[in-house]
Parts: structure tokens; sequence; C-alpha cells
């Protein structure tokens, strides 16, 4: 339990880095978790080569869900729209440094869902996005 | 009196390793699943999980989202009928079927027919039990949506030749349904290399519990479905008049599922893994060769079906004109476990002139000692009716 809820989750969920809209953006996609309702909406504005140049969060949820958005965003800083597709479930863990059950999993991995269907374009988030 | 336990094509025993999997489940892990955050919803969400990801690897699938729990193959045969079958047949649609059904794959398409206006056809059973594949060209002339058919029969124990079944219904355009209840828990079935667009069995048959069985569907077919069942985790939103449906393959399983069961069929799983199916098949194919040996020296003994290069483990006979009820009777008095009836294939006994048959089926725990006991127990059978 002390894990789930090490520091720097406590931290970025209290005091997010990420946190906002951005407005013109160049890509803008949201979702939530309906078994809980977390909610996550991400804006990106890239660059003249293609690279993430500003990311922004907003939503509503637990610690985890938001938490890991904030993490998240800091790591695209910069990356390419490419780099983003091949994020996989493991990057995202490695970024909270904690072990999650499958319930929570969901929680964690929203925003990543979230990102790269917005990425892709696609109409809406799926599990396969993130496996 | 020691138990001779021949009629593991209804339903196997279960192995310890299987017991325990689901006596320790509901001592230490028992919770509802997909929802709570506290451990045990964690434990359980996990243990399910696990069990369909192991028989995911089992069956060859692609993914685990193409594995669906249902209760049994006929509920798997069911969902298909009701969902697949009701958004893509209409009236004049043929479905092509065979002789040899169990009625699990008979009735369901039966029902759908009436309510469609659905033609089926059926491949045909030779005298020898084997099906007279040179029919089926002109079958599959007639453009049939769907080839459903038993991978195995569970009277005959023909193995059939599902591999080509399949390759021959896509060049015809058919989506194909293999009944896997008898061939799954006996030897290897890799859905991909059969090519089947779905396939159904049944946990209790391979060592699992009852109560829990299995859907494979090709995933793209599976995605564009209606639901079968409406409630709890088959959604993703609810509003008061309308909802969304959840994800492969949650989509399929409404309501709290056979979670124990599942956890079952996992160690299930993992105990014929770790006997291997290759030395499963192996020795039931040496029983049956064994016990039709021992079988067809009785005079009076019939042996319905193929020879025993082509059959699986199920041995269906007559003796003489005494009634398998009968005959069942008496064995059982031995402590030797057959069975008799129709073994749900009525139409297959229609065209093979049979009212019943008494059928020995074997598994991986059958020994020639027991088919010693059942060949002695049958001449005692003829015995008692002076025959």
């Amino acid at each position: 339990m002390d894990d789930l809820y090490r520091e720097i989750i406590i931290d970025r969920y209290k005091n997010p880095q990420y946190r906002g809209s951005l407005n013109p953006n160049d890509i803008s996609f949201e979702d939530d978790n309906p078994l809980c309702g977390d909610h996550i909406r991400i804006d990106l504005r890239l660059n003249d080569s293609g690279k993430v140049s500003e990311a922004a969060f907003d939503g509503h949820g637990c610690a985890i869900s938001q938490a890991t958005a904030d993490l998240l965003l800091e790591s695209i800083q910069g990356k390419t729209l490419d780099e983003i597709k091949t994020l996989t479930r493991e990057d995202l863990l490695e970024l909270l440094g904690i072990e999650l059950g499958p319930v929570r999993l969901k929680c964690a991995l929203l925003s990543l869902k979230v990102l790269k269907a917005g990425v892709y374009g696609l109409g809406e988030t799926s599990d396969e996005l993130v496996e | 009196m020691p138990l001779v336990y021949l009629d593991s094509a209804a339903t196997s025993q279960k192995p310890v390793a299987v017991i325990e999997a689901m006596d320790r489940y509901y001592r230490n892990s028992n919770a509802n699943i997909h929802r709570g955050i506290h451990t045990l919803a964690e434990e359980a969400t996990a243990d399910y999980e696990a069990a369909r990801e192991r028989i995911a690897r089992f069956i060859g699938a692609k993914s685990h989202r193409q594995v669906i729990f249902t209760r049994n193959a006929t509920e798997s045969v069911n969902l298909v009928a009701q969902t697949w079958g009701r958004q893509n047949l209409s009236s004049g649609d043929v479905v092509i079927l065979t002789e040899m059904e169990h009625h699990a794959n008979l009735v369901p398409w039966q029902m759908l027919a009436a309510e469609k206006n659905l033609r089926l056809e059926f491949i045909p059973v030779t005298p020898d039990g084997f099906l007279d594949l040179s029919a089926y060209p002109a079958l599959l002339a007639l453009e049939p949506k769907l080839v459903a058919f038993s991978h195995m029969s569970n009277v005959l124990g023909t193995i059939n030749p599902a591999q080509e079944i399949i390759r021959l219904a896509k060049t015809a355009g058919a989506v194909t349904l293999v009944d896997a209840a008898q061939s799954v828990p006996h030897f290897s079935v890799n859905v991909q290399e059969l090519g089947a667009d779905f396939m159904v069995f049944s946990g209790h048959k391979m060592c699992g519990p009852t109560g829990i069985g299995v859907l494979y569907g090709r995933q793209d077919l599976l995605e564009k479905m209606p639901p079968f069942m409406g409630g709890g985790d088959m959604i993703k939103r609810v509003y008061l008049r309308t909802f969304t449906l959840n994800e492969l393959p949650h989509k399929f399983e409404a309501g709290t599922p056979a979670i124990a069961e599942a956890v079952g069929l996992g160690a299930a799983v993992a105990y014929l893994e770790s006997i291997g199916m290759e030395a499963i098949h192996a020795h039931e194919k040496a029983l049956v060769n064994y016990a039709l040996e021992r079988l067809e020296e009785i005079p009076g003994v019939k042996v319905i079906g193929p020879t025993a290069e082509h059959k699986g483990g199920v041995i269906a006979f007559t003796l003489d004109n005494i009634h398998p009820h009968d005959i069942s009777q008496i064995l059982d008095e031995d402590g030797v476990a057959i069975r008799a009836g129709h073994h749900c294939a009525m139409p297959l006994h229609d065209k093979l002139n049979l009212v019943s048959t008494a059928r020995a089926s074997f598994y991986l725990y059958t020994t020639e000692a027991e088919i010693d006991i059942l060949a002695k127990a049958i001449y005692k059978t003829k015995k008692i009716f002076g025959m």
C-alpha cells in the first residue's frame, strides 16, 4: 500500500505539472474509464518537425489515473507521434515504478489509451492500444 | 469393488489439482471480479483472467480476447446461433451440418432455421461411420453461409478431417464452426492450424468442473456480433434507455461468471499440459486398439464406427439383441460405468438403424486392466441373458 501511494504519485496528484488545456492544439482526445468514472482529456501541440512541444491534460479521477497522466505527458516532451505509438504498458509502469493489480492497472492505463487513441486518430479508446 | 469409469465422453473425472485449485480459490481469493479495488477482488480478477490466457495458449488462439467463457459447448453454439446467426442468416440461406452431430450442434440451428426459414443440409454418414465427403462438394455448391460440424463424434469416435472440411468451406465462402467437445480434451487442437472461425468445447470433459465452457471466435467476427445476454460486465456505459458495449471478451460475459470454475478449468489445462496432449492421445490410441481386440472377440458384440486408426477413445457397441440399458445395469453391478442410449445423437442412430447403443469411453486415467474387467462383465451379461 505504501508502494502504491509512494511520494511521487501523491505529489503529482496534488501538484500536477501538466494540468490544463491547450487551445488551439494539434491533437485533442478524451475518454473515461466507465468502471470508476475516471476521465482524462489530453491536448498536444507539435512543432514544425512533428515533435511534441506542449502537452496538457485535464480530468478527474483517482490519484493513480491523474498522477500517471502527469508523468506520461512529461515523458513525451519532444517525442514524435511515431515514438508515442510505440509506448507500452511496461513503459508506463516504469514511469510509475510500482506494481499494479489488474483492476488498478486500468486506472493507470487510461491516460496512455487516451494519448494513443488521439495520436492514431481513432474514434474511441480500446484495451488493445496498451497490450 | 473398484470403480471402472468408462464414461469420460459424458464427463471426465477431476484430478486433485483441479479440486484443490477451486478449493484454494474459495478459501483464499473469493471475491467478485473486474470491479473491486480490494486485494481479494484483484486476486480473483487475476486468477480468472490468467485461466483465460492459459486456455487461449492451449488452443493456439492469437489473443485471450478470442476466448469467451460460457457454461459449456452447448451454450457456446447457442451464443453463435443467436448472435452471429441472427445477424447474418436470412430466409433461404443454407447451413451445412453433418448426420453425426450431437444435439448441441443441431438443435440450436433447427431453432434458428424455424425462426429464419433457413435450409439445413447434412453431410451424410457412411455405414462404417465416416463422413461421406464425396457428397460435400455438391452441398458447398449451394453456397452455404455456415458449415458447422463435430471434430470427433461422441458415438462413433470418428475423428473428422476438420482442416480439410474448413478449407473447402472457406473456398465456398462459408463461416465455419467446430464442435470440439470431444477433441480438445483428448488431443492437441490448434485453432489457427484448423483455420476455424468458431470453436466450442466444455470444461467438464477435460478434467475441469461443470458449468464452464469456451467459445473461441475469429476476432473480427466477434467484434461485429451483437451481444448475447445483457447485464453487468458486458457494458461500457449504461444510461436509462441505452447502453454501450464493453470490449471483447467481456462483451459476451454478462453478469458474475463462473469464477471458481474458470480457475478450475485453468488448473485442468495446466494438468493436461503437464502430462502432454501427445502422450494422452498415444495412451488412448493404445487403449482403443486393445479394447477393440478384447470386445470384438466376444461373440455377439458389434462395434459401431470406424476402425482403430480413425477412432478416438470412444467405443459404441451392441450386444446380441440385449438392450443397452440392460447391459449398462448389469455392468454397473460390477462397478463398470458405461453409457447407454442414443448419446444425444438420435439422428445418427436413426441413420444407422439403431435404437440405442452401449458406449465405453476412455481418458488418460483409463487402464487395460479396466478394459479386461469390462470384457469380463460383458461375458457375464451374455450369461445372464442366456446368450
